[in-house]
C-alpha cells in the first residue's frame, strides 16, 4: 500500500488555477466543468487545485479515486509561490503580478482573460505574450477549446526583463555617474 | 563630483505597479535616492508592506531610517466612473498638495496608479511657482502594450514628465518623446 502511495504522490500532476485577490467566478466555473476535467485528466493531470479569492462559487471537491481528476480548492493563501511552484500547469486571471510570477518559474500558463471588467486593458498584455508564444490566452468561454487544442512544447520559455536600462537612463539624467 | 543625494517620492499601487516598482528601486542606487518617500491608496494595504520588506532587506540598517511610507486619498478606484471621479479627484488633489507640502521631493518616480496624477500636477505647479524643482520619472506599466493608461496619457499629453518610458515598442512608435526602455519584470 504505501509504494503505491510514494507512486502516486511522485505522478501528483497539479493544475493549479488562480484568480488572484479579486474574484473571477467565470473563470472557476469554467474549470469546474466535466469536459474541461476530462480533458486534464485525460492530459495526464491528476489534481485541480483552484484559489477562487473573494468568488461565490464554490466548485465541487473531489477526492480523484475513482479515475477522475481530484478537485480542492482555497480562497487566499500566503504560499501562492509554493502552491504555483508544485504546478504542472497554471491557468491565471490576467493580472501581470501572477503572469510573471508564473513565467519565472517556467510553468506552462494558460492566462485566462476577464471580460466583465469596465476597464479591460488586461487582454493587451495576454496577447502580446501569447503572440511571444509566452504563454497560452483564452476567455472563460474558449477555455476548453484552448486546452484541447494546446501544445506545450511550442511555448518558448520568457526571459525576465531587465530594470537596468531605464535606472541608467534615470540617473544620467541627474547627473548621477554610469556604473 | 558626485551630486547630493536626492529626496525622493515613490508611488506605489497595487496591480503588478507596486513590484514593477521595487524592481525598479532594486537597481537604483538607493544611498542617491535617499530619503524615499513611499506614498500608496489609503485602500491600498499591500504596497507599503511590500515596500517595507524591500527596505528592512538592505544589509545596512541605517539605510531603513531614510525611508518613510504614507497613504493618500484615491482620485479613481478600478471601474469608478469618469463623471464621478471628478470629485474624489478634488479630495485627492487636496490630500496630496498636503503631502507634497510636507515631503516637497527632488525626485519622484511613478508607474500609473491613478494617485501619481495629483501629485505630479502639483509637482509641476511647484517647479512653476518656484516653490520647489523637481524631476519626475514615469514608467508605464508592463501591462500597457498598446494603449496608454489614463495616468500615462494625462502626463504625456501635458508633458509633466521629465522623462517617460515605456515597456513596449508599439508604444513607442505611438508616443514618440517616450523612452523605449524594454520589460522590467
Amino acid at each position: 500500500m504505501g509504494d503505491t502511495h510514494d507512486k502516486m504522490e511522485s505522478e501528483k500532476r497539479i493544475v493549479f488555477v488562480t484568480v488572484g485577490t479579486t474574484s473571477f467566478d467565470t473563470l472557476v466555473r469554467a474549470v469546474d466543468n466535466s469536459e474541461v476535467k476530462r480533458e486534464l485528466f485525460g492530459r495526464g493531470y491528476t489534481h485541480l487545485l483552484i484559489q477562487m479569492g473573494r468568488g461565490s462559487y464554490t466548485p465541487t471537491k473531489s477526492s480523484g479515486e475513482d479515475g477522475c481528476l481530484a478537485v480542492d480548492y482555497f480562497t487566499f493563501s500566503s504560499s501562492i509561490a509554493d502552491t504555483l511552484r508544485s504546478a504542472s500547469l497554471v491557468i491565471s486571471h490576467a493580472g501581470s503580478g501572477s503572469i510573471f510570477e508564473t513565467l519565472r518559474l517556467g510553468k506552462p500558463l494558460i492566462v485566462v482573460v476577464n471580460e466583465d471588467l469596465m476597464d479591460n486593458h488586461q487582454s493587451e498584455l495576454a496577447e502580446e505574450l501569447a503572440d511571444r508564444k509566452h504563454l497560452f490566452c483564452a476567455s472563460p468561454q474558449t477555455l476548453l477549446r484552448t486546452i484541447n487544442g494546446m501544445h506545450l512544447e511550442s511555448l518558448i520559455p520568457y526571459h525576465p526583463g531587465d530594470a537596468r536600462p531605464v535606472a541608467k537612463l534615470i540617473n544620467r539624467f541627474l547627473g548621477f555617474p554610469d556604473d | 563630483m558626485s551630486p547630493q543625494p536626492l529626496s525622493t517620492l515613490i508611488v506605489l499601487g497595487s496591480g503588478g505597479h507596486t513590484a514593477e516598482m521595487l524592481n525598479l528601486l532594486s537597481v537604483l542606487h538607493t544611498d542617491r535616492f535617499t530619503p524615499r518617500f513611499y506614498i500608496a491608496a489609503a485602500t491600498d494595504n499591500m504596497s507599503l508592506q511590500k515596500a517595507r520588506l524591500f527596505e528592512n532587506s538592505f544589509i545596512d540598517k541605517t539605510v531603513v531610517e531614510n525611508a518613510q511610507f504614507m497613504q493618500i486619498y484615491r482620485s479613481r478606484e478600478v471601474g469608478q466612473s469618469y463623471l464621478t471621479s471628478v470629485g474624489t479627484t478634488l479630495m485627492a488633489i487636496a490630500h496630496a498638495l498636503w503631502l507634497m507640502i510636507k515631503i516637497r521631493p527632488q525626485v519622484i518616480l511613478c508607474n500609473g496608479p491613478g494617485t501619481c496624477v495629483p501629485l505630479c500636477v502639483i509637482a509641476f505647479f511647484f517647479k512653476v511657482v518656484g516653490i520647489r524643482w523637481s524631476s519626475t520619472f514615469y514608467v508605464e506599466s508592463i501591462a500597457r502594450v498598446r494603449r496608454l493608461s489614463l495616468s500615462g496619457l494625462l502626463l504625456y499629453k501635458l508633458c509633466m514628465a521629465d522623462q517617460f518610458f515605456v515597456q513596449w515598442p508599439q508604444l513607442q512608435r505611438k508616443y514618440p518623446r517616450a523612452h523605449y526602455v524594454g520589460c522590467l519584470m
